[in-house]
C-alpha cells in the first residue's frame, strides 16, 4: 500500500479546493440560499405543510441533496479529467500506485469537499429556515455514503469523458432531471398514482427520502430501502471503475 | 555488465492495428547512457511508454532491476523517474506543489532539502511558488526533469529531451545527465539529434519500424560503419576514370572536376599514396584535397535506409 501516494493525491485534490475557494464554496452555497429564498419565503409562505412540516422545512433536506450530488460529480469528474487534458496522467500511471490507490485519493477528496460543503449549506439554511434533525447519526452516514457514491459516479464521468462538454453533458441532462424530479421540492405522494410507480425508477428519490427522513423521520420510501438502493449504486460505480481500470479504456492504449 | 533493464519479446500493436513494437529484446546496463535514435514513428516513445506503465504491452516481459513490470509494478516503477515528450504539466499548480505531489505519488515522504536542492540545480529555486502556466517552455521543462528526479530514481527515461530547447538549457542538461551518471542513474534517452547521442552515449541503439536494428557501443559503431573519404579537386575536369585505375572505389562528380576516393579507417593500408602515385602517372593534377569522416548521423541515415 503506497500510502504517501494517496496522501499526495488527496493533499493535491484538496489544495485545489482552496486555491479555487470561490467556485468550491462560496458559489453553491450562493445558489442554495437562493433556493431558501425563492422556495422557502417567498414560495414557500403559500404552500401548505407537507406531512405536518412547514414547506420552507420540508425542502432543506431536498437542496441539500441537490447539492451533494452535483458537486460531488463535478469535483470528481473534474479532479482526474483534467489531468488526462493537460497530460500530467502520464505521471499517475506510471507512479507506483494501484488502481484502488488513486480511487481512493480522489474521490476521498471529492467527497470530503462535499462533505464540508454539505454541512455548509446545512449552517446557511438555519439562517433563513427552522429545521430538527431528528436522527443525526443516520443524517451524517447518508450525508457520506451519498457524497461518496456520487463521487465514485463523477470519477467515472471524469475518466469517460473525452473533451469538456462530455464532462457537463451527464449532470446536465441526466443528473440535473433526476434530482428536480426526485422529491427535492415535494413528497412523491403529490404525484398521481402512475407518476408515483414511474418516480420509483429514479435513484434520487431514495437518497432525498432517507436523508429526509434522518431530519423528521417521514419518508417516501422505507428508510432501509433507500440505503440498499445507495449501495446498489455504488456498487455500480465501483464495478466501472474497476472495469476501466483493468481495460485500461481512455486511459492506456 | 549486469543490465538494469530487460526487455524480451516485447509486442505492442495498437487497437488501430499499428504495429509500434515487434518482438523487442534490449538489455540497459546498469549505470551507462544508452540512446534510442529513431525517425518519427520509429516506436520510441512506445517502447518507454512500456517499460514506464502508460501503455500496456501486447506481449512479452519487461523486467526493471528484476522486477516484473506487470506484475511487481510497484518495485518496477518506483524506480523509474521519466522526463515525457510533451510538457505536460498541472497548469495552475506552483513548481513546489506539483514536486510534493511527484514525491509522494512515488512513495517517498516529503524532504524540502532534496527539493531545494533539486530546485537550484535546475535553476527554478526563485521559481518555486510560481504557477506553472507562468514559466517559459525551457522553464516547464526542467520543471518536468525535477519531477522525473524528485524521488530519487534509480533509472531515468528523458524523452526527447531537447527537442525544442535552446541551447543554454541544452548543455545545462548534457551536464546534468554527466552528473546523474557519476551518481550511478542509468539514463535512456531518445533524440533526433544525432550529436546529442554521439556527445552522450555509451551505447547506442537504433530503431525503425518498431523494431530494434543495432545496439552498439558509440565508439565500436563509428568504428564498425566509419568511413573516410577523400576529395580530390582537379585542375582540368575528367571525362571518365582512367581504365587502370577502375578498380579503385572512386567516383567522379558529374562535372568531372572531382574525384572521391572511399576507404576504411581501420585499413592498415590506405592506399592513398599508390593512388597518388597513379593519378600522377596519368598526368591527372588537382588543386586541392581533404578528407572526411562518416558522422553518427551518416551512419543512421545508412542504417535507417538499409532497413526500410
Amino acid at each position: 500500500m503506497n500510502l504517501y501516494g494517496v496522501r499526495a493525491i488527496y493533499l493535491f485534490e484538496m489544495a485545489r479546493m482552496w486555491r479555487t475557494l470561490m467556485q468550491s464554496l462560496a458559489s453553491p452555497i450562493l445558489t442554495t440560499s437562493l433556493y431558501f429564498v425563492v422556495f422557502g419565503a417567498a414560495i414557500g409562505s403559500r404552500m401548505g405543510e407537507i406531512d405536518g412540516i412547514s414547506y420552507a422545512s420540508f425542502i432543506v433536506p431536498g437542496l441539500l441533496m441537490l447539492s451533494l450530488l452535483g458537486e460531488s460529480i463535478s469535483n470528481a469528474s473534474f479532479g482526474i479529467y483534467f489531468p488526462k487534458f493537460s497530460g500530467s496522467i502520464y505521471e499517475l500511471l506510471s507512479a507506483p500506485v494501484s488502481p484502488i490507490e488513486i480511487v481512493v485519493g480522489y474521490v476521498g477528496a471529492a467527497a470530503t469537499k462535499s462533505v464540508i460543503l454539505g454541512l455548509l449549506i446545512l449552517a446557511t439554511a438555519r439562517l433563513f429556515v427552522d429545521y430538527e434533525i431528528m436522527h443525526p447519526v443516520w443524517m451524517v452516514t447518508f450525508l457520506l455514503l451519498t457524497a461518496t457514491t456520487f463521487s465514485l459516479f463523477g470519477f467515472v464521468i471524469g475518466l469517460w469523458a473525452d473533451d469538456f462538454q462530455k464532462l457537463q453533458i451527464i449532470p446536465m441532462m441526466v443528473i440535473m432531471p433526476l434530482t428536480f424530479l426526485g422529491g427535492a421540492f415535494y413528497s412523491i405522494n403529490m404525484l398521481p398514482p402512475f407518476w408515483q410507480k414511474v418516480t420509483l425508477f429514479n435513484p434520487v428519490v431514495y437518497l432525498v427520502s432517507g436523508f429526509r427522513w434522518s431530519f423528521y423521520g417521514v419518508a417516501d420510501v422505507n428508510v432501509v430501502v433507500s440505503v440498499a438502493m445507495i449501495f446498489v449504486f455504488m456498487l455500480i460505480c465501483l464495478s466501472a471503475i474497476w472495469w476501466i481500470f483493468k481495460s485500461g479504456y481512455r486511459l492506456k492504449s | 555488465m549486469e543490465s538494469v533493464i530487460s526487455i524480451k519479446n516485447l509486442n505492442k500493436t495498437y487497437g488501430t492495428g499499428l504495429r509500434a513494437l515487434n518482438n523487442i529484446n534490449l538489455d540497459i546496463r546498469r549505470g551507462e547512457i544508452f540512446a534510442l535514435l529513431g525517425p518519427n514513428g520509429a516506436g520510441k516513445t512506445t517502447l518507454i511508454s512500456v517499460i514506464c506503465g502508460i501503455v500496456t504491452p501486447s506481449g512479452g516481459t519487461v523486467l526493471v532491476d528484476g522486477h516484473d513490470i506487470l506484475s511487481d509494478f510497484r518495485a518496477a516503477r518506483s524506480k523509474i523517474g521519466l522526463v515525457p515528450q510533451e510538457l505536460a504539466n498541472a497548469p495552475f499548480e506552483s513548481v513546489l506543489a506539483t514536486l510534493k505531489f511527484s514525491r509522494g505519488l512515488f512513495g517517498k515522504p516529503d524532504n524540502p532539502a532534496i527539493i531545494e536542492k533539486l530546485l537550484r540545480d535546475l535553476s527554478l529555486w526563485d521559481k518555486r511558488h510560481e504557477k506553472i502556466m507562468a514559466l517559459s517552455g525551457g522553464m516547464k521543462r526542467r520543471v518536468l526533469i525535477a519531477k522525473a528526479l524528485v524521488h530519487e530514481p534509480e533509472i531515468l527515461f528523458l524523452d526527447e529531451p531537447t527537442a525544442g530547447v535552446d541551447v543554454e538549457l541544452r548543455h545545462d542538461m548534457w551536464d546534468m545527465v554527466r552528473d546523474l551518471r557519476a551518481n550511478g542513474v542509468t539514463i535512456i534517452l531518445t533524440t533526433h539529434y544525432i550529436d546529442e547521442a554521439e556527445e552522450m552515449a555509451d551505447r547506442i541503439g537504433v530503431i525503425n519500424n518498431g523494431e530494434i536494428g543495432v545496439v552498439e557501443d558509440k565508439t565500436v559503431l563509428m568504428n564498425k560503419l566509419g568511413k573516410k573519404q577523400l576529395t580530390l579537386t582537379l585542375q582540368q575536369p575528367l571525362s571518365n576514370i582512367p581504365n587502370e585505375l577502375t578498380n579503385y572505389p572512386l567516383t567522379l562528380s558529374a562535372d568531372g572536376n572531382c574525384l572521391t576516393y572511399t576507404f576504411d579507417v581501420h585499413q592498415e593500408h590506405t592506399g592513398i599514396p599508390e593512388l597518388l602515385r597513379k593519378l600522377g602517372k596519368h598526368d591527372i593534377d588537382f588543386k586541392d584535397l581533404h578528407s572526411s569522416e562518416s558522422s553518427l548521423e551518416d551512419i543512421f541515415v545508412s542504417l535507417v535506409k538499409d532497413k526500410s
